[in-house]
């Protein structure tokens, strides 16, 4: 026990005692024993406060505030350096949990769609939006579908363009998606809006054709659809298939199931039409035939031809998607590299 | 079709301000597609007409005997010049050609000179001659592929001038896509009234004549007998037949350079003068014709009609063919001397000593010919036009003009000219109705009247206005002086021999439209009316199926549905698979039964690309017999499945730090199909089973069912089929009928219970052949509505139990939906399920 009177009184170095040792603990163990040996039961501050009995009477009040403020003084000292060392502690374990961030993370990473079917699923979405039905048909068809229902009569010569893939009994690869038209015209009454997406066979292979592809083919039927409407379509669809403002050219043609009929053309998408490798310098890309479904076609479904009109058009969803992602070569898309796959895994469809 | 553009000219003048760029545009805008533009000639400069005026021999020293024969010839480019000069300004050049004679007009190429193919004319010492210059041949010029000697230029072609501008060689040719309706676009005069349609609002009527051919069109007086008689036996098919007799011809005269040069620039080779003639009549007025040695003609007679069954005939390509009856052929007493409209044969065939000749100017019925051809594996320039159409009305004027430039080129006298005819099968033109209201309906906008008979006259065609409008034809003598026309209530409109395609009301609104431009129509909106509507059946959307997969690491494929029937045989054990007649390749050649096979190859076409693990889907059709549909599509017998199919090989996950190497097993690819068939709900259950597959691992496939139906089976390839095929991983297999496993319900509210659960672990042994779904199914049984799931945590076998036996650690998790569970009910439950698996599956507890 110290008996040194200074100004300050003994309570005073013993304080200032207690706050140097309470600084130098390094852990919450060693503060708790600090705090035990300054204010403990037998702790050098309450020995102080039990000596004030031993003081006059009128020295008491003061002794025993000076005291108590020095033990207020070392509480506080205590609960901040305790706050401290928590903190640390905090501190310390959390650096010690760190991990490297930029590991690799756990586990299986993702697949994706075949570029050929997300551009199907968007242009599926951009007509189901406008009120057309997605509709589907066989691959393995007959010829009054395939052919002779779309005013394609045996030995028309327009057949030679459609190199056919048969089957024992004349049956064959459908070569087109237009038998579906068929179907539906057959299977329900007019108004008709549908889309029909699929795969085609044609008897041919080389740079810019893959035996097997894939067509979607649109429909409208109803009282006075018109070819205005036709090109109108045409045209929304094109720029909201690429998402830009798009100039569109028709060039009359001929396909047996519609009259008129025409070739669509479209400024080209990767150049805007000022002429690249893509559009063979003509600024003009051939995408879609299209034309106003022929009366005999209609005849063959049932459908009056002189209260109903409608369109038709037939494009290359493999050209389509060639187009809009920058492939090259047809082919790739059916070789099923899982390299070439992988690059078309994210990213807007 | 290859146009050169002065012979088009030569037919109709359009626009001197539309060069062959802006022609093209116009006619691809007027459907006739424009693929090409090229100049006659490939590109080369410093070749100018000269003239031989003497040659003699090189001396052959020491060279050997069939080294070519070279003259030294002497050479002027200028008229008169060797006159005034002599030998002095002639070119001494050293050529080889066997027709270098004196007094023949002929190409020079200069020094300095470029030829085609980068070739550089330059001085040169040939056998220590001085040669300056060549005389050049077509071949050299890259005028075709004549090489035997140099070009023989008409003696009066002007010495000293360029010979491209001579021969026109910088003139653009076009090549048309003519498309099938428009057999009467295939010639000259075709494209000519095309063109001229077009320009009629810029040109006076005047300056289109599509008329007016090169030569006179005078028939010769006749000056022999016909030895030829002509009969028509072939019904509908045969209705008209134009011949003439040519005799005292000489076939060995060279056809002239600028027939030649016409025909080569329209991609037709130069033969003998009679078939040039017959060919340039062709290209010139679409009407094909066919020569006959007349001296080879048994009978002088020409039959039109159909093939006899076993009927033989050898074509001008040698081929021997059999004909039936299905055939149009031209014969003579003999039998078969031409496949009618198609080609002719060998036997009658003409040739450069030919003196007598008839010829052929036929007309036959499209349906009578089209696919004939092809049938031969043939397509001639004659039966693509008779395929698609020959004016009927158009041999007099053919024969006539082949007759003339035959007699012109290898004289001779010709008899007159006769056609045969069955006028009661020649076609009729028909009367079409046109409504402006239709036209406008079609269209979307409506043509002003004055501009639909302006351009349907264009074209030829007879336009009436019609009185009423409903369609009843004009009497013989059209009312010409109707009273105000200013909206015609229809029109009469009548198209021409020549245009064959022209049928329907609708076909005359195309021309409309087609001359008017397409661009010009408006664009109008549809409108649709607004209905909402439920999605066609519960079912999971296909792309919510596929991204599902995606998101698990598969990757979706599109393969061949041919494929291989090889590796689908040993794959699926097939026996009679749907076999195309007609495939692309031996190795694509059947229609698959199954995805697997193709995703298979893609497999291993990625291991070959050193991807070592591979997770691929495909969701597409597979092809079988069948008699009835089955929820499927039946078209003849053949039945189309939506299948979706997966593999996965190599890895269980890709290879990095924190992932774990295993190899995959049947349990990775039951989660995936698991995982996919979580998609469909809980309404139904899916159960898989043991099931044998012949190319699964017999102990490691499964059939997946839902409420007890069969929808799809998954398993690993067989350890037999990883070798054969040569795999570095076994794959792990599935495939789902997509209807049948991607149906769904819509899921049910089910109560969920507030109060606690309780977790009673067990480990029991069980016989290695016991299936956990049969614990698993006792264990329901037993602990009933309290039993809200069962899991397995731990399956084992080995020493550390008995053999024979496996080991399952399960845990129990129990719940009431109404109170607390106590220990005593989780208790007693337990020691019920216990003693149950006892009982029934000779369970034994683990302690």
């Amino acid at each position: 026990m110290s008996a040194e009177h200074d100004q300050g009184g003994p309570e005073q170095t013993l304080t200032a005692r207690a706050l140097a040792d309470i600084g130098a603990c390094a852990d919450l163990a060693s503060l708790d024993e600090a705090r035990v040996r300054w204010l403990g039961r037998k702790g050098a501050l309450t020995e102080q406060l039990k000596s004030i009995g031993s003081l006059p009477p009128s020295e008491r009040p003061a002794a025993g505030a000076r005291i108590n403020r020095a033990t207020e003084r070392v509480q506080h000292a205590i609960e901040a350096r305790r706050v401290e060392l928590e903190r640390g502690a905090v501190e310390r374990a959390l650096a010690e949990g760190a991990v490297d961030v930029t590991l690799p993370g756990r586990g299986e990473g993702t697949g994706g769609l075949h570029p050929i079917t997300q551009t199907r699923l968007r242009i599926e979405q951009i007509f189901r939006q406008a009120g057309f039905d997605v509709a589907e048909g066989p691959e393995i068809e007959d010829d009054f579908h395939n052919f002779e229902a779309l005013n394609l009569p045996p030995d028309h010569p327009a057949r030679a363009m459609h190199d056919t893939f048969y089957l024992k009994g004349g049956y064959l690869l459908r070569t087109h998606t237009s038998p579906v038209q068929i179907r539906a015209m057959r299977s329900r009454p007019p108004p008709l809006a549908l889309i029909a997406p699929g795969r085609v066979y044609r008897r041919d292979s080389d740079v810019s054709h893959s035996p097997m592809f894939h067509q979607i083919e649109g429909l409208l039927v109803d009282e006075n659809v018109s070819f205005a409407h036709l090109k109108a379509a045409l045209h929304h669809f094109m720029e909201a298939f690429f998402e830009q403002n798009l100039s569109m050219r028709l060039r009359p043609s001929y396909f047996p199931f519609t009259e008129p009929s025409a070739e669509v053309d479209i400024s080209c998408v990767l150049c805007q039409g000022r002429g690249c490798r893509v559009c063979k310098h003509t600024g003009w890309l051939e995408i879609a035939g299209c034309g106003m479904v022929h009366p005999r076609v209609f005849e063959a479904c049932g459908v009056d031809a002189e209260r109903f009109t409608g369109w038709a058009f037939g494009a290359g969803i493999d050209r389509l998607a060639m187009l809009r992602h920058g492939v090259n070569d047809l082919r790739l898309f059916f070789e099923n590299d899982l390299r070439f796959l992988a690059g078309f895994a994210g990213g807007a469809p | 079709m290859k146009v050169p553009l002065s012979w088009l000219r030569e037919w109709v003048e359009w626009p001197r301000q539309w060069d062959a760029q802006e022609l093209a545009r116009r006619l691809t805008l007027a459907g006739f597609e424009v693929e090409s533009i090229t100049p006659a000639a490939p590109h080369f400069s410093g070749v100018v007409i000269a003239r031989i005026e003497s040659t003699e021999p090189l001396p052959q020293t020491g060279k050997p005997q069939h080294a070519p024969r070279l003259q030294v010839c002497r050479v002027v480019t200028a008229s008169g010049a060797v006159d005034a000069v002599g030998a002095g300004s002639a070119l001494q050049i050293v050529c080889g050609a066997p027709n270098a004679r004196p007094g023949l007009v002929t190409a020079l190429a200069i020094v300095g000179a470029q030829l085609p193919g980068d070739r550089r004319i330059q001085q040169e010492k040939r056998r220590g001659v001085d040669s300056a210059g060549m005389l050049c041949s077509a071949r050299e010029l890259g005028l075709g592929d004549d090489s035997a000697g140099i070009l023989e230029l008409p003696a009066d072609a002007p010495l000293g001038a360029d010979l491209r501008g001579y021969l026109d060689l910088d003139e653009a040719v076009l090549e048309v896509n003519v498309t099938p309706n428009r057999g009467d676009a295939l010639s000259m005069q075709g494209l000519a009234r095309e063109v001229a349609a077009l320009a009629v609002p810029l040109t006076s009527a005047a300056t289109v004549t599509a008329s007016a051919p090169s030569a006179p069109a005078v028939t010769p007086p006749p000056t022999v007998p016909a030895p030829l008689a002509v009969t028509l036996e072939a019904g509908a098919g045969t209705a008209r037949f134009a011949a003439a007799v040519l005799q005292g011809i000489d076939n060995t005269r060279p056809t002239p350079l600028w027939m030649r040069e016409r025909l080569r620039r329209a991609g037709v080779r130069s033969i003998s003068a009679v078939v040039d003639v017959t060919n340039y009549v062709m290209l010139e007025l679409g009407q094909p014709l066919h020569a006959y040695d007349l001296d080879k003609l048994h009978g002088g007679v020409l039959v039109a009609r159909r093939g006899r069954a076993g009927e033989r005939l050898q074509l001008l390509d040698g081929r021997d063919i059999e004909v039936d009856e299905d055939v149009l052929v031209i014969a003579d007493e003999q039998g078969a001397v031409g496949l009618a409209g198609i080609m002719g044969g060998l036997r009658t065939a003409v040739a450069p000593q030919s003196r007598a000749i008839a010829l052929e100017a036929a007309w036959f019925a499209p349906a009578a010919i089209a696919g004939r051809a092809r049938r031969y594996g043939l397509s001639t320039d004659a039966s693509q036009r008779f395929e698609r159409g020959v004016d009927w009305c158009g041999q007099e004027r053919a024969l006539a003009r082949a007759v003339l430039l035959i007699r012109q080129i290898a004289g001779g006298l010709a008899g007159e000219p006769f056609v045969v005819e069955r006028t009661r099968e020649l076609p009729r033109t028909p009367i079409v109705l046109l409504r402006p209201r239709q036209l406008q309906r079609l269209l979307g906008a409506p043509v002003p009247a004055g501009e639909v008979e302006r351009r349907l006259r264009a074209l030829g065609m007879t336009v009436t206005p019609a009185a009423n409008g409903r369609g009843e034809p004009p009497r013989s003598e059209p009312p010409r002086s109707e009273p105000p026309r200013s909206e015609p209530s229809g029109w009469h409109v009548q198209p021409p021999s020549w245009r064959s395609d022209i049928a329907i009301e609708a076909d005359l609104i195309e021309e409309v439209a087609r001359l008017g431009g397409l661009d010009v129509l408006p664009e109008q909106d549809a409108s649709l009316p607004l209905v909402p509507r439920a999605p066609r059946g519960r079912r999971i959307d296909e792309g919510v199926v596929m991204r599902t997969l995606a998101a698990r690491g598969y990757q979706e494929v599109i393969t061949y549905a041919f494929v291989d029937p090889a590796l689908q045989r040993v794959l699926l054990g097939e026996q009679t698979p749907i076999e195309l007649t007609n495939p692309i390749a031996a190795d694509l050649s059947v229609m698959r039964s199954s995805l697997w096979p193709g995703l298979i190859g893609a497999a291993r076409e990625n291991l070959r690309r050193q991807q070592l693990r591979v997770r691929l889907f495909e969701l597409g059709v597979q092809f079988e017999r069948a008699v009835t549909a089955a929820g499927a599509t039946l078209v003849g017998g053949y039945r189309e499945q939506k299948v979706l199919a997966g593999l996965a090989l190599g890895a269980r996950l890709p290879e990095q730090w924190a992932n774990d190497r295993a190899a995959l097993d049947f349990y990775d690819i039951k989660g995936d199909v698991q995982a996919l068939l979580t998609l469909v709900g809980a309404e139904e259950p899916v159960t898989f089973e043991p099931t044998a597959v012949p190319c699964l691992h017999p102990g490691r496939c499964a059939r997946v069912l839902r409420g007890g139906i069969a929808v799809g089976v998954l398993g690993e390839l067989h350890p037999g089929l990883v070798r054969t095929l040569d795999l570095t991983y076994a794959p792990l297999l599935f495939e789902l009928d997509f209807a049948a496993a991607f149906h769904a319900e819509v899921a049910q509210f089910r109560e969920v219970s507030r109060f606690p659960r309780i977790r009673r672990d067990i480990s029991i042994t069980v016989p290695e052949r016991t299936a956990f779904a049969s614990v698993c199914e006792r264990v329901s049984v037993v602990a009933s509505s309290l039993l809200k799931e069962l899991r397995v945590f731990d399956v084992y076998h080995g020493s550390e139990i008995e053999e024979g036996r496996k080991s399952l650690a399960l845990g129990l998790i129990l719940q009431d939906l109404h109170r607390t569970l106590t220990d005593e009910d989780a208790d007693r439950t337990v020691r019920a399920v216990v003693e149950d698996l006892r009982s029934s599956l000779d369970a034994r507890i683990r302690e």
